[in-house]
């Protein structure tokens, strides 16, 4: 009855029982991965956060010598206008002297020398430097100046005094027209 | 082997150490790998297991979508918004969290309705039954709280109608309802306060329901025959039989829920819940969510306000001494044609109620929720007790192996059937 | 088997009460009938959307509705998803004046929307939307059509229902008559009357009856701009599951075959 029907063939019954519940588990396997990836993704960046992953500045309004300070991904950016005097007094520092050395011409693009774009997020700790409005004191070598542990930096962003370790980042930015950029 | 240690026959040796000093893989093993398991299931056993799986993708869904939830009036009904739109899959969180509660409540009217008919509730099962109605309990002041939060007009003036039930309870009832406010209205710390039990309230659940199997374990499930088990003939180890059988219950569960998700999310819904909710617009009809539709028309059956009150927790309440209501000595309905019916008339009635729950309270709905309603408390508490008595069963097998191996069915006439088991 | 039967007489009574199920629509006295159903793109399992009738129904958005009616939860960038180039969007967001700031000196002030803001409401708030209106309040309109029984349908009803109420019938001050909207008395006049109201870029033909397909497809998409990957992954998982259902299913057999 029962009994003799299951010692029948239980070689290839078995192989076969196999063969089927490998390929179900890993038909389930599948499903239960693919079941993962919804729930990591909705952690990622959501698209109204990607949709301010870049900011655009409006240069027009932005007279020689002075500053505005726009946000980028939730951090300050500073963007100055930098006048002939500022400009040459950050080219003439030779390379050896500074902590963190980087040329002027390679902080800026190519044709727009006047316009310096750097985070605004001190290289040390993390507070915003002062500078960016015509009362701030700008430090020593006339670019900013970090109140919290006395940083300087240049009128490249570059770091010339002080605990901080590195220059000021300059972000990913491109020229979308003559007078405007985008950041990021 | 060292004093405390667990002796282990686990094989692998990582498995092994753990095992020797915390028995979770002996326990998962003793539990759900050779558990001797009645081998006469039908497909309405695999719903307890869905309900628990149904339970987790509750939990996780409701976490990342906490993520990106704002518990305030003014953002909670903008954030779920972003949830739908800007959050990557979080339409997919969202309608799974939602039509989930239904599923939810799905599953555990049917393992709920298996129940009944194979008298699961009666002894030595009446602390498990008493368990699962906790659960059920815990299960609709979560999903009430949930239904709150997205600030709908449905969300506000359903939570609006059911706290104000409280009002109900003599000399200190509006005083409960301030404090469940915490104001003078539905409005802010109401949502703060449903947002934090909202995401206590299954972790409890959780408990209850590892209450519920452990339970289960002591007493051993009962089976469509309601005799219990008399050896190794009339069970299964749980795996590989009953982890096969509830994989083919599990994925019929998932492709109901994924047409629900992915083609009628909002089927089960109401439109007015699109509506940011407004204090001083009222919806034309105030309708609560699907599941409880049968309880919210026993509330507007009775013309009293504390009456419907009492009457509605009543509809609830009475399922805890049902062990005790129900007075046969046999388990199964399969074995009790002269109740069957009246268990049968009971489900209509249910569905009667559940029908007239999203009717205007006009009539004559009202009228038929009456009806219904009286049927509902007849059942248990005259049916049940009087037929217990004054039935004849028919007469129950020899076994669960018996049956099964001969062909099915009670023994053939003539042969001496057995006296009535001790339930 | 007899568990079997039980189940499906569950199905059998849940199915019929599933349409019992549908809560009562928000239908006061005066019943308003079911609105006709339309052959829009996006309705059944493989409904996609039209993006042509979205272009073209935002512009009866843009130019009609948007007076009145706010679309707060949408953002100009969301309009790239209907087919619009980044130009196009930019120079449409450009085209609103919103509020932002304080700025250093701690004032409000003005500047060009960009397409990372919401759609510019046409009134600040709720009681100046009402004091514009006589005290009605027109209605955010970016999940209408999931806020309304019938859903697209209901509101192609509406912006085609309007006509002049039947002998007998008082109409209340300032009202108007619609055949669709519940009570039948409803404070917005017939928003779209003549032929050609909308200029559409595409050249299709705008009667107040295409006016009206093609907002209530744009407010569709407006509502549920996730629908057709929703419905894209529907169908792949359905049938992924109905051919894991059927490996499960031959895995049981094979496990209780020597039980059976």
């Amino acid at each position: 009855m029962a009994d003799s029907v299951a010692q029948a063939a239980p070689a290839s019954g078995e192989t076969r029982r196999d063969f089927l519940s490998l390929v179900t588990a890993s038909f389930a396997a599948v499903g239960v991965g693919a079941l993962a990836w919804p729930f990591i993704s909705s952690m990622n960046p959501a698209r109204d956060v990607l949709a301010l992953s870049t900011t655009d500045v409006e240069l027009g309004p932005i007279a020689t010598g002075s500053a505005v300070t726009v946000m980028w991904q939730g951090k300050p950016v500073f963007v100055r206008n930098r006048t002939e005097a500022e400009i040459e007094a950050a080219r003439k520092v030779p390379l050896d002297q500074l902590k963190d050395p980087a040329t002027d011409q390679s902080r800026v693009k190519a044709g727009k020398d006047n316009w310096l774009v750097v985070v605004g997020i001190c290289t040390h700790l993390g507070c915003v430097p002062l500078g960016q409005k015509p009362t701030d004191p700008r430090g020593e070598y006339g670019g900013w100046f970090c109140p919290c542990h006395g940083s300087h930096y240049d009128t490249s962003g570059r770091i010339r005094k002080g605990p901080a370790p590195l220059d000021l980042a300059v972000p990913p930015y491109a020229f979308t027209g003559d007078k405007t950029i985008r950041i990021g | 082997m060292a004093i405390g240690l667990h002796k282990s026959d686990i094989k692998n040796p990582v498995a092994n150490w753990i095992d020797q000093r915390l028995p979770v893989f002996t326990m998962i093993q003793k539990e759900y790998g050779t558990f001797p398991t009645p081998r006469n299931f039908n497909y309405f056993w695999n719903f307890g297991a869905l309900a628990m799986i149904n339970l987790l993708i509750m939990i996780a869904t409701g976490i990342f979508l906490s993520m990106h939830y704002t518990a305030h009036t003014s953002m909670a009904f903008d954030s779920v918004e972003r949830i739908m739109r800007d959050v990557n899959f979080g339409w997919l969180l969202r309608y799974v969290h939602a039509n989930g509660a239904s599923m939810f409540f799905i599953v555990v009217y049917i393992h709920i309705w298996r129940g009944l008919y194979y008298g699961s509730y009666k002894a030595p099962r009446e602390l498990l039954w008493m368990l699962g109605v906790v659960i059920f309990l815990l299960m609709m002041a979560t999903a009430f709280m949930g239904y709150v939060l997205p600030w709908g007009q449905m969300s506000f003036w359903g939570a609006t109608v059911i706290t104000n039930l409280f009002s109900a309870i003599p000399i200190i009832g509006q005083d409960i309802v301030i404090w469940l406010w915490g104001g003078f209205s539905v409005d802010n710390p109401t949502l703060s306060r449903f947002f934090s039990l909202h995401y206590l309230l299954p972790f409890v659940i959780f408990g209850v329901v590892f209450l519920h199997v452990a339970a289960l374990h002591i007493t051993g499930s009962n089976n469509p025959l309601g005799i219990e088990p008399k050896g190794p003939q009339d069970t299964l180890p749980f795996h590989p039989y009953y982890t096969a059988k509830d994989s083919v219950g599990m994925v019929a569960y998932f492709a109901l829920f994924a047409i629900l998700v992915f083609f009628m999310p909002n089927a089960l819904g109401h439109p007015d819940n699109y509506i940011p909710a407004n204090p001083l617009v009222t919806p034309p009809h105030i309708v609560p969510e699907w599941y409880f539709l049968p309880f919210y028309a026993v509330l507007r059956a009775v013309p009293d306000k504390l009456g419907g009150v009492l009457l509605m927790f009543a509809s609830i309440a009475i399922l805890f001494v049902l062990p005790w209501l129900d007075t046969s000595p046999v388990r199964s309905m399969r074995f009790r044609p002269l109740a069957r019916p009246f268990l049968y008339t009971w489900l209509v009635s249910f569905f009667v109620l559940l029908y007239c729950g999203g009717k205007p309270a006009d009539e004559p709905y009202v009228t038929i929720s009456r009806v219904a309603t009286a049927y509902y408390f007849l059942y248990f508490l005259v049916i049940l007790p009087l037929l217990g008595r004054l039935e004849r069963p028919l007469p129950l097998p020899e076994s669960i192996a018996r049956p099964v191996l001969r062909g099915g069915g009670p023994l053939p006439a003539g042969a001496m059937a057995k006296p009535m088991e001790k339930a | 088997m007899r568990s079997l039967r039980t189940i499906a007489l569950a199905a059998g009574l849940l199915a019929g009460l599933g349409s019992g199920l549908a809560p009562a629509p928000a239908r006061a006295a005066g019943e308003a009938p079911a609105p006709p159903n339309v052959r829009f793109s996006f309705d059944g399992i493989f409904g996609h959307f039209d993006y042509g009738a979205i272009q073209r129904g935002f512009a009866v958005y843009k130019q009609v509705c948007a007076n009145c009616h706010a679309m707060h939860l949408l953002s100009y960038r969301n309009l790239r998803d209907i087919g619009l180039t980044e130009q196009q969007v930019a120079s449409i967001a450009g085209s609103y004046q919103v509020q932002d700031g304080p700025n250093d000196e701690g004032q409000m002030f003005e500047r060009p929307a960009r397409p990372a803001d919401r759609f510019k409401s046409p009134f600040a708030n709720e009681r100046a939307a009402r004091a514009a209106n006589n005290g009605a309040y027109p209605p955010d309109l970016s999940v209408i059509s999931k806020a309304r029984e019938g859903g697209a349908d209901y509101l192609h009803a509406l912006l085609t229902g309007y006509e002049d109420p039947p002998a007998g019938m008082t109409m209340m001050a300032g009202m108007n008559y619609n055949r669709y909207f519940p009570g039948h008395q409803i404070a917005m006049a017939a928003p779209l009357t003549s032929d050609g109201q909308v200029e559409y870029a595409d050249g299709t033909k705008a009667t107040v009856d295409q006016m009206s397909k093609d907002v209530s497809a744009f407010l569709q998409w407006a509502a549920e701009p996730e629908m057709e990957q929703r419905k894209a992954m529907g169908v792949k998982i359905v049938l992924f599951l109905t051919i894991l259902g059927g490996l499960a299913y031959a895995v049981k057999r094979k496990v209780w075959a020597d039980v059976h």
